[in-house]
Formats: structure tokens, C-alpha cells, sequence
């Protein structure tokens, strides 16, 4: 009883402990990237002044804007610029396959795709879209406090060996951005993908890759396990492999840019080496394509 | 025992392990390399492919060759392979292990200790009953047989003699011989004549089969001089291929421990058996060398002690001063200077010269007297052993020494004159000499007729003057009375050194006179009627194996024995004490020669083969591991592990490795050419990063001023670490004081001394002016006390107004740093010089001062930043600015005064000074 605080207390710490680091990251990776003017571009619900039209007899006597209409004899009405906000769900892979690295700096797959995420999350909040993850865990919500309970959400680690795309609590005609390795089973992501479509949520999946996974050198009698080492696979001449596996590999990547396409999704490989600004800048776009 | 062909196995059922090799080989060829286990989480792409080629699990066929080989050199190995083994034949019946036992045998002494054993062993295992005896130590009877495992017991307590066997005793041993028996002959390789005999005698007993090593004996004859130089002989037993050894020459350093003072080379040429190490050594070493060794020969043979033939002594002669231009011939010392010069070193010079170099002897011809000092000084030489030699002359007999109460350094009392005999104005004949009476040390020296004594100073008669006399004239009165003082004596000879006063300086006798008072050393070994009557005392004793013993329990030898230097149980080799000298007995006599042992060829001589026994053991074993480490790294690159991060980090750990040494070196060479390719200030790292960084930025402000204003173009400053750092490279070192540095060790403190002797100038700033006048009043000031104390620093005098620092560059009367304090101190100028009439300043043309010493923390006024802007505030407003300036100008003075010199102390500047000064 007594303890309970305290062993909250240092459990809430050491759950905390990776945020501001990856918050950091996170922002200072949005930064790099201007955030333009998001309006409608039409009158409709907001706050923001769009144009004085003349009074319709539906419109309400309130709505007059008589400041305007003063100084004429016709009566107007101020248009306000149509701000919807966007609702976007993100899903980030967090199972055990994403903490691979073979890069010096240490930098994971989860990393990578935490930061994206992350910062796509923070672009998106200041462009004013409402934000949120998939499957209920964070309903999308605007605001930049909002940034710190995500990244909560997003620093937690599954032990299951790959991720599976998590489709549920996605609203009608939102957006939204699954990020992961896609190493799975593909038949999870073809149903999330499907699903999501039915609803008419478009977005971008963004594959993270390890250099390695890319280049497969490996050589000699290996036995490969995966993260969690629940799955493994021996070989006596890992090189005579090396072929076989990267057609695979393209395989996998063709099948997934494919199922993108039919449901209108975006597509993208991204390598851990590589600049994380890119990505970002891929990912941003994607999810402000008009379709 | 197997052989195959030159190799046989001690153990060769353990080469029926080689049958499990094909086994080896299947059992490997289906054990592929252990795999690798990676975490990857691309295996879900993996699933389900399969290996193209089953080839694979195999190790390769030249990684499982390597392995076979590595096995099958192992277990080669453990059987025991022996190149060129012997092959021995049991006998039977009683077995005499016969040592010779003398020096000889030292030199590998273990190893003929392990050979008897194993000889005795045999006869053990053989049933046979064996004695052990040595021709050193041979017992009255026939040998007595015993079982062979009991006599081996006794072959511990074996230790050969640094002698060689008495051939009488060998001759009447073998005539004594009974029963049959077998011999097993342990020789020491030298030729000798009882060998034969006992051979013989020995044959008609039973087979004898001898031992000998198949190394050369060497030997050392004893020293000689030969032209001034020590000459050893080294011997050898038996001529063969030319071969080069080294002679040690050991004796006490000054310090009295016992080390090699000189080594020269000894090379024989191929046919010869006989060579010399020639050492040319100045008389002092030579006077200390106590043996010669022949190096890395443990054996009496090799070991040759030298005694006092080889010494030479160390004469000072003095002699009066004297006014005229005298002849040659008349000189006081000429006599003795000839009589001396082939057996001793003379040293010339003043008495005080004379007495620092100790020498043995110091001979006074005609001196009188002495200043209190010296002979003070000379008492106390004379009681720590030292010989005074006086000769009388006209200054002694005018001269009131030792007149009424007797001079410590003269032997007797003096009357007043002396005595003239023999001459045109006196009556009598010349005298000639008493024979010597048995007390005196010239006693049996042949008495010449013609040495006559014309003029003497004579004794005082006194209760000791009896004892003191050691030869006197014809009628009695004294020619050369002794005493001891202390440790060593006084001898006074009562006639002149030359010829004024009689005829003894140009007799033979004067000669043997002064070598019985060991003046002189004898030229040549003494003869044995020299030698008859007397008893030696051993002092040390040499044992076999070469190593000196103090002899204080063994008894004296006669002289008879000893004039015939030939060692024995009795009359062990080593250093004999007689009443005035000491002999050496040398294992090997002056005229002695090696010969190697010729045995009859029915002899079978074990030792000599050629091809010795080899054991391949170790080599096999080096190859196995050789081709184990080969399998390491080829497995490793089979399994892909030579691959990947962790091999490669470890490729660049070895890389690092290799070049750091080379990267240590670049790093001197760097600091070297950066320190001296421009001027480079420099300042002593302190410790306290605050100060060391104000005394960077301070140098580099100081720097940059020297730039703009000068001709002087100064690099960055450096800060040096007085350990590590050489400080010659740089004209200027900073020193700011903080009240906790260490003190520089001792190496620090010549490197600093010698940096001051050459011209270097180090300015100590203690940095505390504003609290403390200069002294021991501050921390800091009591650190520099504690710092200059080891340096090397000349009288110091604060700094004049004319000092040359006040107008190098600019003219200048203070030298404020931080602080404006008045106290600094330079080296002081020399006291003679003077202000000439017109000039302001005292003539003063020489030197540099060493060292600056204030207290103003010039470092902080100097300092600025990169961008030139002052780093620390000084005083208040324009007039710390004006302070700042002149802090700036005397750095400009001090580093112009550095690297100038005294260049403007000179006249041709001083018109145009007077004119700036208004005067």
C-alpha cells in the first residue's frame, strides 16, 4: 500500500523517461517543414472572415453583419471560410520486429517510424487537422497537448513478433498513415486496407527498412530468428540465399503498392539511413493529397 | 624403443592413435561449421526456401586435411619422437663410475650429474653393484661395489675440486685395483699422463667406456702486463673452428660493490689453441681489477686472480721548490722519477692536487715544511694507509722541523746540521752501508761496495729511535728510520734523492729499496728462495666452478709450496697473504697448456657423436598449434564471422595498434617543428585551468601586440608541461605561481638549469601584487621560494632605472601588469660597474637576465580574446587603459630584450636616447 505511489511513481518516470527525447525529435524534425495556408478555400463553417455576400431570406437576422450593410442599402452577411478539420489516424507497427537495427547510431525501425509518426502528428495539429490513433486507443483530437499523450501511446513496445494494421475506430472519410515494416502477414493488411476503404478513409503507408534488410549480407551456416524468436530459419549458404529472399522482398513491396492503389492508398519505402526529412516531407504530402 | 630410419619413438604404441584418423575424418566431414545465430526480422521472407546444394554441410576437404594433420602431429608427438637416437647395451657385473673431478668438469657440472645418475639408474635396473669415486678424492682402498640404488644417493653430495688429480696417488690407487668390474669413465677432456696408467690398469679389469663432453675446455692463464697494457692468455683444449669469446675484467667500483670493469674480446683462430684479451685499462681501474673471467664459463679454469703483480701503485712525487735553473741530473726527484717510472704511476702536481687523487705513495724530496692544512690532511692519508717517502736535502737539515718534539709526519727527531763526511773540509771517510739487520724490510738485500754516504742529517738519540731504524751506516747512525702512523707508515731517508749526499740514488740497490718498501712493485713473480721459510695465509679461495670463498677456517701454506703454484687439496687456487704482499694461485699455472684427451679407438667415447639425440616433441607440438591456429581462422572465414561490424572494429583495434607508436613519434616530431618553425611564447602549465587559461590568452594578446609593432611575428603561445616538454624551443616562458603546483621533480629541475645556462628567460609572475610586496608574505611568494630553490638562479637586485629592459623597445620606468607594483627583480649587475660622466646609464654590455621575477599578473593586463578585445578590466577608465599600454610595452621590452640581447646597451644608440629624454 505504501509503496504503490512510489512504484507508480518510477514506473510513470521510466515510461516517461524516452518522450521528451522523441518529442524533441518529433518537432524538430516538423519544423523542417512550412506549413502553408490549409483553408477551404470556400464560405462555409470557421472562423476566419472569407467574404460579405448579400443576405439570402434564409439567412438569420443575426447573421446580418450590419457593420457592412450600413453602408449600403442592401443587407450582407459575412461568409466565414469553411474550416473542416481533417481527421487523421495514424498507426504505428510497434511490435518486436521494428526494434531491429544494424545501423551504428542504434537507430531502430520503431524509432524511425515513432519520430515520423510523431511528427507527421505535430504537422498535422498545427495545419489544424484533428489527430488521433486507430483502434480506440486515441480518439483524434486537436490541440498540442494532445502531442504528449500520443507520443505515450506511440513509445509502448509490443512483444509479438510483427505488427498487423489495426483498422477499427476510423472515421468516415478521414485520413489516415500506417507505418511499419510490413514484414507480417500480408493478409492483415490487405483486410485493414480493405476495411478502411470501405469507409472511405484514404492515406499512405510507409514502409521502414533496415539497410540490412535490404542488402541481406549475410554469408555461411546461419540460423535467422526472428526479433522475439519465436520464428527461425536455418541455412547451411546464406549467400545462395541472398537472391532469392530480395525477390521476395520486391515482391512484398510490388503486392503492397498494389493493394495501395486499388484502395487509394499512398505507398512508400523508407530506410532508416536515410534522411528522416524526406519522409516526412513524402508522408505530409501524401496525406494532404486531395483525392 | 621403435626406430624408422634416423627416428625412433620412445612410447610408439601411442601411434596406433593415428588409426582413428580415418574415423576423425568422417566424424568431421559430417559436422559442418556451427552456424551463426542472427536476429532478423526479414525471416519471415525466409520461410520455406531451401538450400540449393547440400554440398555445403560439409567442411571442406582441405579444412578437414589441416584438422587430420594437426591430430596426427599431436599424437606424433606424444609418442615421442627422438632424431638420431642412442642405442645402449646392457652389461652386467660390477660398474666403477669414475669422475675426474676436477675444474674442469664445473662448466656443466649438472649436466654430467644428470648422466651419472642416469648411468647408475641403469645399473639398477640392471642389477648391478656400483661404486662412485672421483680421481680428486681418491679413498686408500679398492673401490667398494654397492648396490647401485644406495650409491646413488651419494651423488649429491659430489662437488668436483678446483684442482687437478695427483698423479702419484692415481698411480699407487691402480696398482691397488682388484676383482673385475666395469668402468664407466666420467672425463673432464683434458690430456693428462696418469690417464694412461689408470686406463690401462683399468682395461685389465673390465670394459671401460668414458664420457666426455664434446665443448672445449678453456682456460685463463694469469694476467701479465705487456707494454702497459693487461694481457690475458686463453687457453683451450683442442683447436678446431675459429671461435670468439669475451674476458671480464671484475674488480670493486669506487663503491665498493664487486662489477664487470672491462671486457675485451678473446678470439682463437681456427688452428690455434691459444689466444689473448689484451685490456688497456687506465692504472686506477687496473688497480681494482681483483680477477679476470673468461664470461659465461663457470669453472676455476676460466677464473684467473690477479695479485699485487699486476698492481701498479700510485707515486705523487714532490720535491722543495726550487729558484735555480738546476741541471737535470741535479734534480731532487730525477733519481727516483727514473727508478719509478717502469713499475709505477707517478702523479705531478701540488700537494693538495696530489692528495685528492689518494694515491699510494707520496715521496717528499727535500720538503721541509708544509701548511697546517696539508698536513693535516696529509696525516690523515697516511692514517688511512697512505706511505709517506721523505728524503732529506739542505732545506730539511736548515729547517727547525721536528727539532724539539717530533713532527707527526717525520719518523724521528733531528739534530741540528747534519753531518758531512768524507769531504775536502771534514775528517773520515765516506761511510758505507751496515748489512740490514733481520728486522728491516731490506733484509738480504745484497749491500754494494760502492755506495758511500758523504753528507746525512742525523737522529736524535731517543727511547724509540732503535725500533725505528731500518738501515743505518757502517758506524751505526741512522740512514733510513720508519714509523707507523695509523693504518700506514713514514720512512725517512736521511740522505738527499740525488746523488749530493751519496751514492745510493745510482745504485741497483735504491731500486730493490724502494720496491721492499713498496714503493715500487716487483716486476716478476718471486722466486722460491724468496719465498723459502715463509707462511702464507689463504685470504679468499677459489672453488671449482670459479666462485671465491673466504678461506678464514683453512690453514697456511708454506712458501715453498706456493713458489710452486701448483694447486692441490692442501694448497687450494686463490689469493695467499704474505707480511708485504699477496700472491695468487691460479688453477692453471703460468706455463701450463690444455690438451684435449686422445682415447685409444677400442675406447667407446659417449659424448662426442655428432649427431646428438633430438627430441622432435616440441616441434611436432609447434606444429600442431600452428595448423590448429590456421584452422581458427579459416573456419571463422568458412562460417562468415571474418565479416561483418565486430570484425572489422577488431581490424581497426590491430590497425590503431600497429600505428599508435608510430603516431606517439610524428606527435614529438610535430610539437618540435611547430614550436620552432616561429617564435613561440610560451607559459608553464600550472594545474588550475583558470590561470593556464589566462596565461594563454595573456601570451596571445602579448603575441598579437608583438605582431602589430614589431618586427617579432610569434606564433600561437603553447602551453608546456615542464616534465614532458622540451623547453628549448622556446627563448620565453611564462610562469605564473599559484600557491598549490607542484613542485618540478628532479629531471624537470635540469631540464630547467640547463634551460637557464643557455639563454633562456623565465619570468615568474607570483600574481599577487596588489596584496603582497614581494617575498616570503604570500602563498604564492613562499611557492617561488620553494621553486627557485632548485634552480639555478644568480644574485638577484630589483630592477635598476638604467636596467636594459627600460629601453629595448620603448622607454619605459614601470613595469605594471594587473597590478602596478614596483618589485621586480633581475639579475643583478655585476658590482664594478660604473656611470661615466655624460651617459645615463652604467656601462653594462653582457647577458641577458635569466629570470624575471614580479608580481603584477602581467598575463591578465596582456590578455584579450580572439578578437583582440581585453579579457580582464584593469584599473579604472582612461588611466586603466594607459595601464593596460605600458603592461602591453614592457611585454614588448621583455621579449625584445629576450631575443635582442643587450643590443641596445650599446653606445651608438645613446645620442638618440639623450634626445628623446630631453637631456
Amino acid at each position: 500500500m505504501s509503496d504503490a505511489p512510489l512504484t507508480l511513481r518510477s514506473r510513470a518516470e521510466s515510461l516517461a523517461a524516452p518522450l521528451p527525447p522523441l518529442l524533441a525529435e518529433a518537432e524538430n524534425l516538423a519544423s523542417t517543414v512550412m506549413v502553408g495556408d490549409h483553408g477551404r478555400r470556400r464560405a462555409g463553417l470557421g472562423d476566419t472572415f472569407w467574404q460579405y455576400r448579400p443576405a439570402q431570406n434564409h439567412d438569420e437576422m443575426r447573421a446580418i453583419d450590419w457593420r457592412r450593410s450600413a453602408r449600403s442599402d442592401a443587407q450582407f452577411v459575412q461568409d466565414k471560410e469553411w474550416q473542416v478539420a481533417q481527421s487523421v489516424l495514424l498507426w504505428v507497427d510497434q511490435s518486436a520486429s521494428m526494434s531491429f537495427t544494424s545501423l551504428k547510431d542504434g537507430t531502430t525501425k520503431a524509432d524511425r517510424a515513432r519520430t515520423l509518426a510523431l511528427a507527421t502528428a505535430i504537422l498535422l495539429l498545427r495545419g489544424g487537422e484533428r489527430v488521433g490513433l486507430t483502434g480506440n486507443r486515441l480518439p483524434p483530437r486537436r490541440g498540442e497537448t494532445h502531442v504528449s499523450q500520443m507520443a505515450t501511446l506511440l513509445s509502448e513496445d509490443h512483444s509479438d513478433d510483427f505488427g498487423t494494421p489495426v483498422a477499427d475506430g476510423m472515421l468516415p472519410h478521414s485520413r489516415a498513415l500506417f507505418v511499419s515494416d510490413f514484414m507480417g502477414d500480408l493478409a492483415g493488411i490487405e483486410t485493414a486496407l480493405q476495411k478502411a476503404a470501405k469507409r472511405d478513409v484514404r492515406g499512405a503507408l510507409v514502409q521502414i527498412l533496415d539497410p540490412t534488410e535490404e542488402a541481406f549480407p549475410f554469408d555461411g551456416r546461419t540460423i535467422f530468428e526472428s526479433m522475439s524468436g519465436t520464428l527461425c530459419h536455418e541455412t547451411l549458404k546464406a549467400r545462395d540465399l541472398k537472391a532469392r529472399y530480395l525477390e521476395r522482398l520486391a515482391e512484398r513491396k510490388d503486392r503492397l503498392s498494389q493493394l495501395a492503389r486499388t484502395t487509394g492508398w499512398q505507398f512508400h519505402t523508407h530506410h532508416t539511413d536515410a534522411s528522416a526529412t524526406s519522409a516526412l516531407l513524402w508522408t505530409y504530402t501524401a496525406l494532404e493529397r486531395r483525392t | 624403443m621403435l626406430s624408422v630410419g634416423p627416428i625412433a619413438f620412445t612410447t610408439p604404441w601411442l601411434l596406433l592413435g593415428l588409426l582413428i584418423l580415418p574415423i576423425l575424418w568422417l566424424l568431421l566431414r559430417a559436422v559442418p561449421p556451427a552456424p551463426i545465430r542472427r536476429r532478423f526480422p526479414g525471416v519471415a521472407l525466409l520461410l520455406g526456401l531451401t538450400d540449393d546444394s547440400t554440398q555445403t554441410d560439409r567442411t571442406p576437404w582441405w579444412l578437414l586435411l589441416l584438422r587430420l594433420l594437426a591430430v596426427a602431429a599431436i599424437i606424433t608427438a606424444f609418442a615421442g619422437p627422438v632424431l638420431n637416437p642412442k642405442d645402449e647395451t646392457p652389461g652386467n657385473g660390477p660398474l666403477l663410475v669414475l669422475i675426474d673431478g676436477t675444474w674442469a668438469d664445473a662448466r656443466d657440472w649438472p649436466r654430467r650429474v644428470k648422466r651419472i645418475d642416469a648411468a647408475l639408474a641403469d645399473a639398477a635396473r640392471d642389477g648391478r653393484t656400483a661404486a662412485l669415486l672421483t680421481l680428486t678424492d681418491l679413498p686408500p682402498e679398492s673401490p667398494v661395489f654397492q648396490d647401485a640404488q644406495a650409491v646413488r644417493q651419494r651423488i649429491a653430495a659430489l662437488t668436483p675440486k678446483p684442482f687437478l688429480p695427483d698423479a702419484d696417488a692415481i698411480t699407487a690407487w691402480a696398482d691397488r685395483l682388484t676383482g673385475t668390474f666395469d668402468t664407466f669413465w666420467m672425463s673432464d677432456g683434458l690430456a693428462r699422463d696418469s690417464r694412461n696408467t689408470l686406463l690401462g690398469a683399468l682395461e685389465s679389469r673390465g670394459t671401460v667406456t668414458a664420457f666426455e663432453s664434446p665443448r672445449p675446455v678453456l682456460g685463463l692463464r694469469a694476467a701479465q702486463v705487456v707494454d702497459g697494457d693487461v694481457a690475458v692468455t686463453v687457453l683451450r683444449a683442442a683447436a678446431g673452428v675459429g671461435t670468439q669469446t669475451s674476458v671480464a675484467a671484475i674488480g670493486l667500483d669506487p663503491a665498493g660493490t664487486e662489477r664487470r670493469l672491462a671486457t675485451a674480446p678473446a678470439t682463437f683462430e681456427a688452428a690455434n689453441t691459444e689466444t689473448t684479451a689484451t685490456f688497456d685499462l687506465p692504472p686506477e681501474l687496473r688497480n681494482r681489477v681483483t680477477r679476470f673471467e673468461i664470461q659465461g664459463v663457470r669453472s676455476a679454469g676460466a677464473v684467473t686472480l690477479t695479485d699485487d703483480a699486476l698492481k701498479r701503485r700510485e707515486v705523487a712525487l714532490l720535491a722543495g721548490a726550487s729558484e735555480r735553473e738546476a741541471l737535470e741530473l741535479l734534480s731532487p726527484v730525477h733519481y727516483l722519477e727514473q727508478a719509478l717510472i717502469p713499475t709505477a704511476d707517478l702523479i705531478d702536481g701540488t700537494l693538495a692536487d696530489v692528495l685528492l687523487a689518494n694515491p699510494d705513495v707520496i715521496i717528499l724530496a727535500d720538503v721541509a715544511t708544509l701548511t697546517a692544512i696539508e698536513s693535516d690532511t696529509m696525516i690523515e692519508w697516511v692514517e688511512n694507509g697512505g706511505l709517506l717517502v721523505r728524503f732529506a736535502g739542505p732545506r730539511l737539515a736548515a729547517s727547525d722541523i721536528s727539532r724539539i718534539d717530533e713532527d707527526p709526519l717525520m719518523p724521528v727527531r733531528l739534530r741540528i746540521g747534519g753531518r758531512s763526511i768524507g769531504g775536502a773540509m771534514s775528517w773520515g771517510e765516506p761511510k758505507e752501508l751496515a748489512p740490514f739487520p733481520d728486522t728491516s724490510p731490506f733484509f738480504g738485500l745484497p749491500i754494494p761496495n760502492d755506495v758511500a754516504v758523504t753528507a746525512q742529517v742525523m737522529a736524535q738519540p731517543d727511547p724509540t729511535l732503535a725500533s725505528r731504524v731500518i738501515a743505518q751506516l757502517a758506524d751505526g747512525t741512522p740512514l733510513v728510520t720508519r714509523k707507523s702512523a695509523g693504518e700506514g707508515s713514514i720512512v725517512l731517508f736521511h740522505v738527499t734523492a740525488n746523488a749530493e749526499w751519496s751514492t745510493l740514488p745510482i745504485s741497483g740497490l735504491f731500486v730493490q729499496m724502494l720496491e721492499r718498501l713498496a714503493v715500487s712493485t716487483r716486476p716478476a713473480a718471486p722466486t722460491a728462495d724468496d719465498l723459502t721459510g715463509t707462511s702464507w695465509m689463504p685470504e679468499d679461495v677459489l672453488n671449482a666452478f670459479g666462485e671465491l670463498e673466504r678461506a678464514d677456517t683453512l690453514p697456511g701454506v708454506a712458501g715453498e709450496d706456493l713458489a710452486a703454484a701448483q694447486p692441490s687439496a692442501a694448497m687450494l687456487p686463490g689469493l695467499y697473504a704474505g707480511e708485504d704482499r699477496r700472491i695468487a694461485v691460479n688453477a692453471i699455472g703460468r706455463e701450463d697448456v690444455l690438451t684435449a684427451t686422445s682415447w685409444p679407438a677400442r675406447i667407446a667415447v659417449e659424448g662426442l657423436d655428432v649427431a646428438r639425440e633430438t627430441l622432435l616433441k616440441g616441434w611436432l607440438l609447434a606444429a600442431a598449434l600452428v595448423l590448429l591456429s590456421i584452422d581458427i581462422i579459416a573456419s571463422l572465414a568458412l562460417s562468415g564471422r571474418l565479416r561483418g561490424p565486430r570484425a572489422s572494429a577488431v581490424a581497426a583495434v590491430l590497425v590503431a595498434l600497429l600505428l599508435a607508436p608510430m603516431d606517439a613519434r610524428a606527435q614529438e616530431d610535430g610539437f618540435a617543428i611547430s614550436s620552432t618553425a616561429d617564435v613561440v611564447l610560451a607559459y608553464v602549465i600550472t594545474g588550475d585551468t583558470r590561470v593556464d587559461e589566462m596565461s594563454d590568452a595573456g601570451l596571445y594578446g602579448l603575441s598579437n601586440t608583438l605582431f602589430q609593432r614589431t618586427s617579432i611575428e610569434p606564433s600561437f603561445p603553447v602551453g608546456i608541461d615542464l616534465e614532458a616538454d622540451e623547453l628549448a624551443f622556446f627563448p620565453f616562458i611564462y610562469w605564473p605561481v599559484t600557491a598549490d603546483q607542484q613542485l618540478p621533480t628532479r629531471e624537470a629541475y635540469a631540464k630547467l638549469n640547463r634551460y637557464l645556462r643557455s639563454g633562456g628567460m623565465i619570468l615568474f609572475d607570483t600574481r599577487d601584487a596588489d596584496l603582497a610586496r614581494f617575498g616570503s608574505s604570500s602563498p604564492a611568494g613562499r611557492k617561488l621560494q620553494a621553486i627557485a630553490r632548485g634552480l639555478d638562479i644568480p644574485v638577484l637586485e630589483p630592477i635598476p632605472q638604467d636596467h636594459v629592459l627600460t629601453r629595448t623597445f620603448y622607454l619605459l620606468q614601470d613595469f605594471p601588469g594587473r597590478h602596478p607594483g614596483r618589485d621586480v627583480w633581475v639579475e643583478a649587475a655585476p658590482a664594478g660597474a660604473e656611470l661615466s660622466d655624460g651617459m645615463p646609464f652604467r656601462d653594462l654590455n653582457d647577458g641577458v637576465t635569466p629570470v624575471v621575477i614580479g608580481g603584477n599578473d602581467w598575463a591578465a593586463a596582456w590578455a584579450t580574446d580572439q578578437l583582440g578585445n581585453p579579457l580582464v578590466p584593469i584599473g579604472r577608465g582612461q588611466a586603466g587603459n594607459r595601464q593596460r599600454e605600458i603592461a602591453l610595452r614592457f611585454g614588448v621590452n621583455l621579449i625584445m630584450h629576450v631575443l635582442t640581447g643587450n643590443y641596445k646597451s650599446d653606445q651608438v644608440h645613446v645620442p638618440a636616447l639623450l634626445d628623446r629624454l630631453g637631456q
